[in-house]
């Protein structure tokens, strides 16, 4: 079966860098036309430009995704200058780790805004689309912590597992309309948020990877080309983990 | 230029897969036309589709019947 997205519409949340760079241009080198979007102008025009690079199809946007105005008019942007999102996957995500015995509210209600109900707010803006195409594909990018827990993550740990039981819901939900809705976990990867972590912590974690090394945003990008292609037709509602045998379920 | 209700019924018959002579004005979509209630928000959003309108969440909850859809019609749009 094929990986080929000819013809499809992606939107990639948090595309400036990381994961969500690398899943852009992996979703455009399929044929799919992106829009990744970023934080700030900067961000944007470096998705645009990567993706251009690539001979992708597409733009860099810039959005805010917990502003709900925002998100709506972005949504309408894309859809009159691409066409209907077919593909949303749901990238852009922050940290603010600290002690639960030290965690602020303001550090709890970012990640939760951020990670959590903004991945509702934008699958809701996308599923009209989709139930009137009678096809769509939501993937939302969770984390290995949502599984095995972390410290000083008690707050990431919450959304990302949080969308998952919502991925299933959604999954259910939809499923009549041919839209599926997946998770990609992944384990440590090789990105600007993980090389904040101290060096004992990242060693720590590197000695329970079974495949001893970190993995590289490709990696993780495969497996949302994967649940976003013809092939991953039958595969709904459950959380592909990627993450080189840190966590086995 | 074909009236409300029968385009109403036009829309009901395209989104729930039922003959247009099955549909009743007085026709419930869940119990009489065997729509789920996704059925009914997409049934909504053709709705909105057709007759170029934007109906709030609150007042579709309350559309369950051709009749009252038609009321609805009726009452808030520009014909």
């Amino acid at each position: 079966m094929s990986l080929a997205l000819d013809g499809q519409v992606a939107l990639v949340t948090g595309a400036s860098r990381g994961i969500g760079r690398a899943v852009a241009l992996e979703l455009g080198r399929l044929g799919a036309t992106v829009v990744g979007t970023a934080t700030s102008d900067a961000g944007a025009a470096e998705i645009e430009k990567a993706l251009a690079d690539a001979g992708a199809k597409g733009a860099g946007m810039v959005l805010n995704v917990t502003a709900e105005g925002a998100c709506e008019a972005l949504i309408g942007e894309v859809e009159k200058r691409f066409g209907a999102i077919g593909i949303l996957v749901n990238n852009a995500g922050i940290t603010r780790d600290n002690l639960a015995m030290r965690m602020k509210d303001e550090e709890w209600d970012a990640v939760i805004d951020t990670n959590l109900r903004a991945v509702f707010r934008l699958s809701k803006l996308v599923m009209r689309g989709m139930m009137k195409a009678r096809n769509g594909r939501i993937i939302n990018i969770t984390s290995v912590v949502a599984s095995a827990g972390n410290p000083g993550q008690a707050n990431y740990a919450a959304a990302k597992a949080g969308v998952a039981g919502m991925t299933r819901a959604l999954a259910r939900e939809l499923g009549s309309r041919n839209i599926t809705v997946n998770c990609v976990a992944p384990g440590f990867i090789d990105t600007d948020m993980t090389r904040a972590l101290p060096e004992a912590a990242r060693d720590a974690l590197l000695g329970n990877i079974a495949l001893g090394r970190l993995g590289r945003p490709e990696e993780i990008a495969a497996a949302v080309a994967f649940l976003a292609s013809p092939a991953a037709a039958y595969v709904t509602g459950t959380t592909l983990h990627v993450n080189g045998g840190m966590y086995m379920s | 230029m074909e009236n409300i209700e029968q385009r109403v019924k036009k829309i009901v018959a395209e989104q729930l897969g039922v003959n247009e002579s099955e549909i009743k004005i007085e026709s419930s979509f869940v119990d009489d036309l065997g729509a789920d209630s996704l059925d009914t928000v997409e049934l909504v959003m053709a709705l909105e589709e057709e007759f170029e309108c934007e109906i709030p969440d609150e007042e579709a909850e309350k559309i369950t019947t051709v009749q009252q859809a038609v009321d609805y019609v009726n009452a808030h749009l520009k014909k």
